[in-house]
């Protein structure tokens, strides 16, 4: 409940200052990553996970994220998104 | 979403104005992943000491290990567990709770001075615990919120029981199971809101609270001010905070938090209670807190010298039993001893433990604590594992060097 109003505030407020200090892995696939993550949370849940998933985890976490969360993640950008997952947080 | 929601959410800046407080984090279990480790902070929200950062949005902070030296956990130090972003610091004068539903005969609306002038007064202390505490010691690690050993907290929590509000409301003879919604709100309209249920049963436990103090004192907001739902001996999940609806209901609640998460494999675990309605085949959701504990002493890696003294000494607690006994070990498991019990401030609650062992010989001595409960249930050896690395009971193996 409550959501409409938090919509587009969230984006607009500075997040926790050290929030911003948290960035992803410098790779092909970064700025993406971090907009598509960071909507709904701190992008530090990624590196907190770094190593537990593998391709077909990270593909499965994606989906959850669009599926059951309603991440407004476009199809065709979810291979790309999975891409950089695996290779920078993936289980080796 | 009202007003408070949205001066709250403007105000996230306010955590720039409290300064992080930045820290590595001394001495976390051997067990975590690398990911884990590296990405803990200490740092303080608002309101909070310095405690472990797990993830700052939604905000997911562990109480450190020293803090468990006390049985009572401080309310700046008790562990601040959120799965979503939006959260509201309510005005506790304009607060109101809903209570209704399909099972009700009547529908209420109830005021926090209504809870503190129309109902029985009780406290109670119990056991917060987090259903994933020691998911990152997993083995193999599983996703989510790593924790250590502390996304967990014993307080006094004093409110009114759920059942004296219940039969205001008169629930039919179908009534099923109790739902629960809070305030905090996702980002995002699809996302699922945070609702949970509980049996009827479950429900009009003398022991299940509406709680607004929290050792004596107002809840803090990131612990469900002005009132939570308090379910003593039963994993946190169900402890919804920010309360605002209670809805008594004919048909099991079929939503994310109850059909796909918090869920364990049936059978696998030492548990008694059973939430049927909500059973399946193969899972089930997860009930009580299963028989545990914590060493606060020794420490990973704590060097002594021969003759000194070694002090075996921590909590011990469960889903509402109590506990019996914490037999403690100095060779890994080998030999035990029954550890000296602190008094019992009540069946939900830490229990203290202690024993000294005096002047060990010279190398390396592998501390054990095992507590076992009074339904006869004891901490496992082995872990049992599942897939979201729930009801992590494994006995502790603390290497202590004298040398």
């Amino acid at each position: 409940m409550k959501w409409v109003a938090l919509l587009g505030l969230l984006a607009v407020v500075p997040a926790v200052a050290s929030e911003e200090q948290v960035r992803l892995q410098e790779a092909e696939g970064r700025t993406r990553a971090e907009a598509h993550c960071s909507m709904c949370h701190s992008l530090d849940y990624i590196p907190l996970n770094a190593g537990i998933l593998d391709r077909k985890g990270w593909e499965a976490s994606v989906n959850k994220m669009i599926k059951v969360m309603g991440a407004p993640i476009p199809a065709g950008e979810v291979p790309a998104l999975v891409d950089y997952l695996t290779r920078n947080y993936g289980k080796q | 979403m009202d007003r408070r929601t949205f001066l709250w959410t403007s105000g996230l800046g306010a955590f720039v104005a409290a300064g992080p407080s930045f820290a590595e984090v001394p001495g976390q279990p051997a067990g975590l992943g690398e990911g884990a480790r590296a990405s803990a902070v200490l740092e303080a929200l608002p309101g909070k000491r310095a405690l472990i950062k797990r993830s700052y949005r939604p905000p997911n902070f562990e109480t450190p290990l020293e803090v468990f030296r006390d049985t009572i956990t401080p309310n700046d130090a008790f562990f601040v567990r959120y799965h979503l972003a939006g959260i509201p610091d309510p005005d506790p004068a304009q607060w109101r709770l809903s209570l209704g539903g399909a099972a009700a005969g009547k529908s209420l609306s109830l005021s926090l001075a209504d809870l503190q002038s129309g109902f029985e007064q009780v406290e109670l202390p119990a056991v917060c615990l987090c259903s994933g505490n020691r998911r990152g010691l997993s083995s193999p690690h599983v996703a989510g919120v790593q924790w250590g050993y502390g996304a967990m907290g014993n307080a006094r929590w004093g409110g009114v029981r759920l059942r004296d509000l219940l039969a205001k409301v008169a629930p039919a003879a179908e009534a099923m199971e109790v739902l629960f919604d809070g305030a905090d709100s996702p980002v995002l309209e699809r996302t699922p809101d945070y609702v949970k249920s509980l049996p009827l049963w479950k429900a009009l436990d003398e022991n299940t609270l509406l709680a607004f103090t929290m050792n004596g004192e107002p809840l803090p907001r990131w612990n469900g001010a002005p009132v939570r739902l308090v379910v003593p001996g039963w994993t946190a999940t169900y402890w919804v905070k920010h309360l605002d609806s209670i809805r008594v209901e004919t048909q099991p609640l079929k939503n994310f938090w109850m059909a796909s998460a918090y869920r364990i494999p049936k059978g696998k675990f030492p548990v008694v209670d059973r939430f049927l309605t909500q059973e399946t085949e193969t899972t089930t959701p997860i009930t009580e807190i299963i028989v545990n504990s914590l060493l606060t002493s020794p420490l990973e890696g704590q060097r002594l010298a021969p003759g000194d003294p070694l002090l075996v000494e921590g909590i011990a607690w469960d889903g509402g039993f109590g506990i019996a006994s914490v037999d403690v070990s100095t060779d890994g498991g080998v030999h035990w001893s029954r550890a000296e019990l602190a008094p019992e401030l009540g069946r939900f609650s830490f229990r203290g433990f202690r024993q000294v062992f005096p002047g060990l010989s010279a190398g390396r001595h592998v501390v054990m604590a095992r507590a076992s409960n009074r339904a006869g249930t004891t901490q496992t050896l082995d872990l049992i594992f599942n897939p979201a690395g729930y009801h992590n009971n494994v006995v502790q193996r603390i290497a202590v060097d004298i040398v």
